[in-house]
């Protein structure tokens, strides 16, 4: 007799089939049957504008962009076929590794094929058998499967939470090693973390500091480094993490930092070891995107304005908000359960727009959201048309605003 | 010194506000499969006992407790250890 391993999943399968049936599409399922610009796709036939990509500079389109990535696929062809450590460092992701070095302004920079591995590699290889790592609940999966596959013993303090991060660290042994993990933005509420109180206190109980920057980069701080940058926090963080599939437009993840022994993971983490390298086309255009990027002080300015103008907008015509204010460029809105987050969602597609849907466990303790995200790129026009659909389908949807209340 | 049945009681007290299924709490009640408890759920869970206690349980132990008798026997042990 042979289990069926996949009967595990059997509650899971009947819930998303219990979704579908009520007629709305799935929302995990769309297809971009043709990509106009960074912020609008023909989904099923239609216009769609795209408010959840993360595509938060638009540089998937800049020609510039494009351009050294055909150069890059012409002249050293469509993959690498190898390891880093092998055959699959070329020209490209050592330029790659330098734009980085020069963006952040550090002496090292490691450069892996996804930020879920850049996470899954730093985290495990940086913490081991008797070591620490001190984790924000609200953390990324990335960094949660980093921790699980790490021998560490793992401490989760409570979201942003100072007083609960030192209250945790004050239990551990003092002659631990211990790695405090953060992130700058979080990405399903779209706030952002208190960074000088966080890393104080892990610097005080002789922690080392990682910061994830994956929705930070680009838009925070004089150089566009991220958050940590932004609240002056950088020379008491020991790693940054972030990835190339947000403002920088493409796919890719890497690690930036200024330890002297830094080069050393490049032989020792195994999510950077053991697989393929990214395309040389890939990694010519983040190189090209992340030169760009830091002096993009005009979209910078353009993305803010953008995301007040939605966050403002929604605000004032009754939905909750994650955060009272725009403090990212992610706007979240509070969705009352399961069933009209879905019927919402759906609602938004079948008008023309696109955000992302996200319910437990991506989220915290039992929060649904319609999460938008916004682009630099987005005219006030295109924000204006999404805040009138977001109207119609409340009103459609029959979803509770609340009444007047001040942009 | 705290004796096994007090923080087994205080266990249950805790547990209380977040068993939705109504089960009922037994040494042998599992959180995941009785309770059908979410590992956020969980998670929190375990924070409230590290404050009440002031003591530390790792996530990484988390997979070897999977009753509530498991759960006070590892709270207990700590307890002990710490003096
Ligand atoms: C906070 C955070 N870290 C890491 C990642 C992983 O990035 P990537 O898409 O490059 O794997 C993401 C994106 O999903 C993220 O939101």
């Amino acid at each position: 007799m042979t289990v069926d391993l996949l009967s595990k999943y059997d509650s899971l399968i009947a819930e998303h089939a219990g979704l579908l049936s009520t007629g709305i599409r799935d929302p995990f399922g769309i297809v971009m049957e043709k990509v106009i610009s960074p912020t609008e796709a023909i989904i099923k036939g239609r216009h769609t504008i795209l408010l959840g990509t993360y595509n938060y500079m638009g540089m998937t389109f800049d020609p510039d962009v494009i351009a050294a990535g055909e150069t890059a696929l012409r002249e050293f062809g469509a993959g690498t076929t190898g390891s880093r450590v092998l055959n699959g460092t070329y020209q490209t992701h050592a330029a790659c590794e330098e734009a980085l070095k020069d963006f952040y302004g550090t002496s090292h920079a490691m450069v892996f094929s996804t930020g879920y591995q850049a996470n899954l590699g730093m985290v495990s290889t940086l913490a081991g058998k008797g070591d620490f790592i001190i984790l924000d609940a609200d953390s990324h999966a990335s960094i949660y499967d980093g921790c699980k596959m790490s021998n560490a013993d793992i401490v989760r303090f409570r979201h942003n939470d100072a007083g609960d991060l030192e209250k945790r660290l004050k239990r551990l042994p003092a002659d631990a090693g211990k790695l405090v993990v953060l992130e700058g933005v979080y990405s399903m509420l779209g706030d952002i973390a208190p960074l000088p109180e966080l890393v104080a206190i892990a610097k005080a109980h002789g922690a080392m500091v990682l910061v994830d920057e994956a929705h930070g980069m680009g838009f925070f701080g004089e150089h566009g480094r991220g958050v940590y940058e932004e609240q002056g926090v950088a020379d008491d963080v020991d790693f940054v993490v972030g990835t190339f599939s947000k403002s920088v437009g493409t796919v890719g993840g890497f690690c930036v930092s200024n330890h002297p022994k830094f080069e050393i993971l490049r032989l020792v983490c195994r999510p950077y070891t053991f697989t393929a390298s990214l395309p040389p086309a890939v990694v010519a255009c983040a190189a090209t995107s992340i030169r760009k990027l830091m002096t993009a002080h005009d979209k910078r300015a353009r993305l803010w304005e953008a995301t007040r103008r939605l966050h403002g907008g929604l605000k004032a015509r009754g939905f909750k908000l994650a955060t009272e204010t725009p403090e990212s460029a992610i706007v979240s809105v509070l969705m009352p359960n399961q069933e009209t987050t879905a019927l919402m969602w759906s609602t938004l597609i079948e008008l023309g727009v696109y955000v992302n849907m996200s319910r437990p466990p991506a989220t915290p303790a039992g929060v649904f959201l319609l999460r938008c995200s916004i682009c630099a790129l987005h005219s006030n026009e295109q924000i204006d048309t999404v805040l009138g659909r977001f109207a119609e389908a409340a009103a459609r949807c029959r979803l509770p605003l609340v009444e007047s209340q001040a942009a | 010194m705290t004796d096994r049945s007090a923080v087994y009681a205080r266990i249950i007290e805790l547990i209380e506000p977040l068993n939705t299924k109504k089960v009922p709490l037994l040494e042998a009640t599992t959180f995941a499969g009785d309770m059908e408890m979410d590992s956020l759920t969980v998670m929190d869970l375990v924070a409230s006992m590290e404050d009440e206690w002031d003591i530390m349980i790792p996530l990484n132990m988390l997979p070897d407790l999977e009753t509530i008798g498991q759960v006070a026997d590892a709270v207990h042990g700590l307890v002990q250890k710490k003096g």
